[in-house]
């Protein structure tokens, strides 16, 4: 059996906006449009990975909070509506995925070797987090790859954006050994924003984008560093500073999932694509690509 | 019509006590305890359940649930192997939509949710199948925002303590949380469960003391400390004591009974039952901003906040006047004119004409109904006669009377066609329960954008 191998990874933001922004059937909801930016950023994304060949997405939101361990989707088909606790005059989804279930086993299953606290989901009851919806959504609308979601273990909270670190790093890891054994080619997705400041109230309609932009100038600030040394191919840096960034731009990050996708990729010097960025009711938002399947054989 | 708290509660949110409470001593107490605050509030002659859950976070501002009877299967998203629960509730819609509208007459950002398939989020449904199993009581939900601060919670405790007073309902104000919420992060056998460390268990014996001896308020001062102390930085920081203790009047003489203490998953869990009856010990040191209206720092729409204030510009406002026997009181808009905001002569008291506005910051609930140009602009009717309602009550709370004691009213409104139906339907729900004389006229205009205002008789 051949080896299998990440063939793309992607920062895949999920504010619901964008999916009530583009009325897809399976959204309850109608809007006038809105978010343009990123949602033609998500479109050169598609673009760019559409002739990719590719198994299964393996994705990690923040949405999914767990507090003992990470956790796996361990049911085949999850049928059900999934409704933003925060926004659910915006995402009202009826959602119909496929779970690659070996494949979340054998992460999981690694993980747990290599010494971290790990769980399978197994009650078909559960509802899939908002945050894997938009983002897959987003990425692969024809919603026919099966997907390995991962919840996101609140290491920060318990501990510090570092150990946090530590435990995402491990994590990340177990899930490229586990990739490499599985024989599968798979696409990486770490569904998060960058900074992560919202506005406290809403406009009338929500798409009213003369009053989008980022909360304040330190956030943008924050986003477009993280950002150029994403492009600049500077992973290391990134969890360098992923501890002041956190704190100061309130970030998303703070889940794990960035951390685990450059883990994942073996901390890559390569640089990563800038699809989009714009904000989302305040808070900063990047579509990035890793081209891995560009990176030659040294990747 | 006598509205107010016949009890309040703090109850733990994870599902062990529902799911599998037979698989540990100290979960099977947490269980006892649900079942004996059950059956004090069967006992009492409550009528109604509010529920503040930590588990529900919110960004744009505060929000209520209002879909009547909301149905689903609730998973928790760590404890999915302990099984799952089906729910169906009953919520109290009208009085959701009620408190919506006070929260906005007293400038909090706030909304209802009325949506198929809506969350739920787990404490809530953990409160309501072990307080309220059969639905007897309708319920109440209401979201934490994430970024309130005390300020923010005690105004929406008032809100809601508006509409309990002008509805005459008997409430049960329920705090759902952990005390401490530091968890195992590793899987443990069930017996192996305790609080997770000495510190925690020590704050939480802490806190329980001072519950058990009805000092609700204290523990509301010491929050901050307590969440520094005991508390993992989690969506939602230590604040549903805030809104309990606003919920009580920020007493220290409650009577308390702590009915059990125990962990869970090494968090600290525990049911306390708070009686509003005083224990007879002193009452509180108070020293805390007692914020009537929220016009603090949440607005980041500068633009839009712009727009609003240049839209409530109208004639200058007067200090009222102060005269033998007149009433004014900083809890009511500034008058129009030299006049104050109320007379009292013998029995009664007479009020100036009330309208909207709001002490402070002079918004309009509901919006005004034109702007500085005069171009007419959409507004919400029932938010303004509400605003309307609760600056009435202000004004004859601050005279030693209430809304209670209202005999005769005078309306005015500007749009009869238009918002006739609206403003009688929100007079139904409150004054009309009060059952006062009432005419209502039309009229061309009143000084301010507004669209409402009422000439008040009341006893003292």
């Amino acid at each position: 059996m051949a080896k299998g191998s990440i063939v793309a990874a992607c920062l895949a933001p999920h504010p619901p906006h964008l999916v009530y922004a583009e009325n897809p059937s399976q959204n309850e909801p109608n809007s006038e449009g809105g978010w343009e930016q990123l949602r033609w950023g998500y479109e050169r994304l598609r673009e760019s990975i559409k002739n990719i060949d590719y198994d299964v997405i393996v994705i990690m939101s923040p949405h999914w909070q767990t507090y003992i361990g990470t956790h796996f989707l361990g049911v085949e088909k999850f049928q059900s509506k999934s409704v933003d606790p925060i926004f659910p005059n915006l995402f009202r989804y009826n959602y119909d995925i496929n779970v690659d279930v070996e494949l979340a086993r054998s992460i999981h299953d690694q993980a747990k070797s290599d010494g971290l606290a790990v769980k399978m989901m197994e009650n078909p009851d559960f509802r899939v987090d908002y945050g894997t919806i938009v983002s897959c959504h987003m990425i692969r609308p024809e919603w026919d790859k099966p997907i390995v979601a991962l919840s996101s273990n609140r290491g920060m909270h318990y501990y510090s954006v570092e150990v946090m670190q530590e435990m995402m790093i491990e994590l990340g890891k177990s899930t490229a050994k586990a990739i490499e054994e599985s024989g599968k080619k798979c696409l990486l997705v770490a569904s998060n924003s960058l900074s992560h400041r919202h506005f406290v109230s809403e406009t009338n309609p929500p798409e009213d984008m003369s009053k989008e932009h980022i909360t304040s100038h330190a956030m943008h600030l924050w986003d477009m560093r993280m950002i150029e040394l994403m492009r600049q191919g500077k992973s290391q840096q990134i969890i360098d500073e992923m501890p002041e960034f956190c704190e100061q731009a309130i970030a998303e990050t703070d889940g794990g999932a960035l951390t685990w996708l450059l883990s994942t990729l073996g901390v890559p010097e390569h640089p990563a694509k800038l699809h989009g960025y714009g904000t989302i009711i305040g808070t900063g938002n990047a579509i990035m690509e890793w081209p891995v399947r560009e990176w030659g054989a040294d990747a | 019509m006598t509205g107010g708290i016949v009890k309040s509660l703090i109850v733990p949110a994870h599902p062990h006590p529902v799911l599998c409470p037979e698989k540990n001593e100290g979960w099977q107490n947490i269980r006892n305890a649900y079942d004996e605050a059950r059956r004090q509030i069967e006992e009492s002659d409550a009528d109604l359940i509010i529920i503040y859950s930590t588990l529900w976070p919110s960004i744009i501002g505060h929000q209520l649930q209002a879909d009547p009877n909301p149905k689903w299967v609730l998973v928790d998203a760590d404890f999915h192997d302990l099984g799952s629960i089906h729910y169906s509730l009953n919520i109290d819609a009208d009085f959701a939509k009620s408190w919506n509208q006070a929260n906005l007459s007293r400038g909090l950002q706030s909304r209802t949710v009325a949506y198929d398939g809506f969350p739920i989020d787990v404490g809530s449904v953990v409160a309501l199948q072990l307080l309220n199993p059969d639905n007897r009581i309708p319920a109440v939900i209401c979201s934490t925002n994430v970024y309130s601060n005390r300020a923010e919670t005690t105004v929406l405790a008032k809100s809601c303590l508006d509409v309990i007073k002008s509805t005459g309902r008997k409430a049960v104000a329920v705090s759902v949380m952990s005390l401490s919420n530091r968890m195992f992060t590793e899987p443990i056998k069930p017996e192996e469960d305790r609080i997770h460390s000495l510190k925690d268990d020590e704050w939480n014996r802490k806190i329980l003391e001072f519950l058990e001896m009805g000092r609700l308020e204290d523990v509301g001062q010491l929050s901050r400390t307590i969440h520094d102390q005991i508390r993992v930085k989690k969506v939602v920081a230590f604040k549903p004591m805030w809104w309990l203790s606003a919920m009580n009047n920020n007493r220290n003489d409650l009577t308390g009974n702590v009915l059990a203490y125990e962990a869970i998953h090494g968090a600290g869990a525990a049911v306390v039952v708070l009686d509003p009856e005083s224990n007879g010990t002193g009452d509180k040191e108070y020293d805390e901003d007692d914020v009537e209206f929220y016009s603090g720092d949440r607005e980041v729409l500068d633009s839009e906040k712009e727009e609003l204030q240049e839209t409530n510009s109208g004639p200058d406002l007067y200090d009222p006047v102060e005269s033998e026997n007149s009433v004014n009181t900083d809890k009511a808009p500034k008058p129009v004119g030299a006049y104050p905001h109320a007379r009292r002569e013998g029995d009664l008291i007479y009020l100036s004409g009330v309208g909207p506005r709001q002490p402070g910051d002079n918004s309009i609930p509901g919006g005004p109904i034109k702007d500085s140009n005069g171009n007419p602009l959409n507004y919400d009717i029932k938010a303004q006669t509400h605003a309307v309602i609760n600056n009435i009550s202000r004004i004859l709370e601050e005279a030693g009377s209430s809304i209670e004691n209202v005999i005769d009213v005078t309306s005015f409104l500007v749009d009869m066609d238009r918002d006739f139906a609206g403003y009688n339907e929100v007079w139904a729900d409150t004054l009309g329960k009060v059952g006062p004389t009432r005419t209502t006229l039309a009229i061309s205009a009143l000084p301010t954008p507004i669209a409402v205002e009422m000439k008040v008789i009341a006893k003292v």
